[in-house]
């Protein structure tokens, strides 16, 4: 059984722009809610991924919530796996596990944990949390796939600040060096990590050039453009590709967006209500 | 008449090929130790297969959980220090937490690289990776114990940490039958006044204290821990019941080693005296022989401290 959104989104043809809208309105929403009656999460940085999210479930990615586990679907990688939420909400409402179970998150023997695993939520492919994660394991995923001869693609979301992590510059030598055509990194450029800004805690411009050096075409977007963001993700290359999608951490709420205390900050009852007003529906 | 040496490194890398020719999800994933790990024959036979990601560990286990993602096993293969020091956190969380089916090999490890001095030392490691949940870890003794062991890890479903010897060791596995067996400890000597439990470099080291200490009419058996995690507890609570004294000694730390797991077993079972011998400092300079004995794991050095802890030293 797939869900409403997921048939409006994949089962009538190709979705709209417009469709995949009102997709990232709804994973705004039930975020917010899920966050709010768990007392716990990481709302900015789920805002500032939740239109790269739309965008990937809604028409990129070749994943069947119906059968999670299918061998040849496209592998996508939440490494900053502190923005969970945004995640679930986005798994649950394309019907990789039911709805009621965001209502679980953080409580007792909850599937749904801070941070995502594998073996207990449908639609993960490895644990993530600690940062610096993801990334080499989707490019192992690659790798699997051009041995194995696979049309399939992987994909890895990582925050900006997170690329301060080594590790994820080791993954960019090897991805570049094997020239990965089946490989995009997508960069969460809002610009914040949880104490500051990043230009003012350790400073990654200028980002496009510096994984340029390493092999990679970069595409600088506007990370909440839609259009840009489907064009950037589906337009193919001879080389591995690094999104860097510039975004507004709290992106859609006025009180929420661009503010470090906002990292992971809990929305109260009248907060809500008025992000819900800012949201729409 | 002389035994047969054998660097456990060739063994480890004739089976991996001999399963790789029969099974094409087998790949090897490396940190620029093709040559360190004797996987060269491995990297012409199946160069697609061979994932080289150079002076990378993070990269190197983060890519082996994602081609293990897609049905592949990886078999990671480094040296023991770089591969479980630099690389913890990914084996925590990209390996034993995701429960990715990635077969850690931990080439060279304890006091293999003598002279080259502490940083290439891998003495810390059973320590390390006995703290993860859901880790497996096999320390072989010898050839027969290396095929074996490289064997059950490509089929066991779930990740593993194989710790591979580079010094040289001779057999200790005639009269074993399977020279291994997974979580069982192997009785290489039968006898009741004391136990010498060891594993890998140890156990040739062990069974040749038995021999001084049967000199002295001290009847000493001798365990070979090849599964260090899951440890064998009903084989070593049997021989602290039966022996009343155990000696640990191990190419490692105490400290949350095979000592430390000994140690934790019987105090909750069959609390008996015991001596535990390992690396258990930084070491000094020296050959792989000389540390040893510098460290009391040389034949007489156990053999003195199985006679202390039986009242005869």
């Amino acid at each position: 059984m797939t869900t409403d959104w997921w048939q409006r989104l994949h089962d009538a043809g190709p979705a709209s722009t417009s469709d995949i809208a009102d997709f990232a309105t709804e994973i705004r929403r039930t975020t917010l809610v899920t966050i709010n009656r768990a007392g716990l999460g990481h709302i900015g940085g789920d805002f500032s991924v939740t239109d790269i999210l739309a965008t990937l479930y809604g028409r990129v990615l070749r994943v069947d919530p119906t059968q999670p586990d299918w061998s040849d679907r496209d592998r996508f990688i939440l490494s900053k796996g502190h923005a969970a939420v945004s995640l679930y909400s986005t798994l649950a409402l394309s019907g990789f596990f039911p709805m009621d179970w965001l209502g679980t998150f953080t409580g007792p023997l909850s599937a749904l944990n801070g941070h995502p695993n594998r073996n207990k939520v449908p639609g993960v492919e490895t644990n993530t949390g600690p940062l610096g994660h993801g990334f080499p394991v989707a490019l192992g995923c690659a790798l699997a796939a051009e041995l194995q001869g696979s049309e399939r693609r992987s994909y890895v979301v990582i925050g900006d600040g997170e690329l301060q992590e080594g590790s994820n510059w080791e993954a960019f030598m090897y991805g570049g060096h094997r020239k990965l055509s089946n490989l995009t990194a997508i960069v969460d450029r809002n610009r914040l990590q949880q104490g500051d800004r990043t230009e003012n805690t350790n400073s990654l411009d200028p980002l496009d050039a510096k994984v340029e050096a390493f092999g990679w075409e970069a595409r600088v977007i506007n990370g909440h453009d839609l259009d840009a963001l489907y064009s950037a993700l589906t337009t193919p290359s001879d080389r591995p590709v690094a999104v860097i999608a510039e975004t507004t951490k709290g992106k859609g709420v006025s009180f929420i967006e661009d503010r470090a205390e906002w990292h992971h900050k809990v929305p109260s009852a009248e907060q809500v209500e008025l992000a819900l007003q800012e949201l729409g529906s | 008449m002389t035994p047969v040496l054998t660097d456990c490194r060739v063994p480890f890398a004739h089976e991996l090929i001999d399963l790789a020719r029969t099974d094409e999800r087998v790949v090897a994933v490396c940190n620029d130790s093709v040559s360190s790990s004797n996987l060269g024959e491995f990297r012409s036979l199946f160069p697609d297969r061979m994932f080289n990601v150079g002076i990378a560990e993070q990269n190197m286990v983060g890519v082996a959980a994602g081609l293990a993602n897609a049905g592949l096993i990886p078999f990671v293969c480094a040296a023991s220090p770089f591969l479980t020091g630099r690389a913890t956190e990914q084996i925590k969380a990209d390996v034993a937490y995701s429960r990715a089916n990635v077969k850690l090999v931990g080439m060279s490890p304890g006091v293999s690289y003598g002279e080259l001095g502490p940083t290439h030392h891998s003495i810390e490691d059973i320590a390390w990776m006995r703290a993860l949940d859901g880790l497996p870890i096999v320390s072989p003794a010898d050839e027969a114990q290396t095929r074996q062991a490289v064997r059950w890890a490509a089929e066991y479903h779930g990740g593993a940490f194989l710790r591979i010897g580079r010094f040289k060791v001779p057999s200790v596995s005639e009269g074993q039958s399977p020279a291994f067996h997974f979580g069982i400890a192997n009785t290489v000597r039968h006898g009741d006044d004391v136990t010498i439990i060891a594993s890998g470099v140890t156990v040739s080291r062990a069974l040749a204290a038995a021999e001084l200490l049967a000199d002295q009419a001290i009847s000493a058996r001798v365990l070979n821990i090849s599964t260090i995690c899951p440890l064998d507890a009903d084989t070593v609570i049997a021989a602290a019941r039966d022996t009343g004294h155990i000696v640990v000694a191990e190419e490692s730390v105490s400290r949350g080693g095979l000592g430390g797991a000994v140690a934790e077993l019987l105090a909750e079972s069959v609390p008996v005296p015991m001596r535990l011998l390992g690396v258990n400092t930084f070491a000094p300079t020296g050959s792989v022989e000389f540390l040893l004995e510098h460290f009391g794991l040389s034949p007489e050095g156990i053999a003195a401290a199985a006679l202390e802890l039986v009242g005869r030293g």
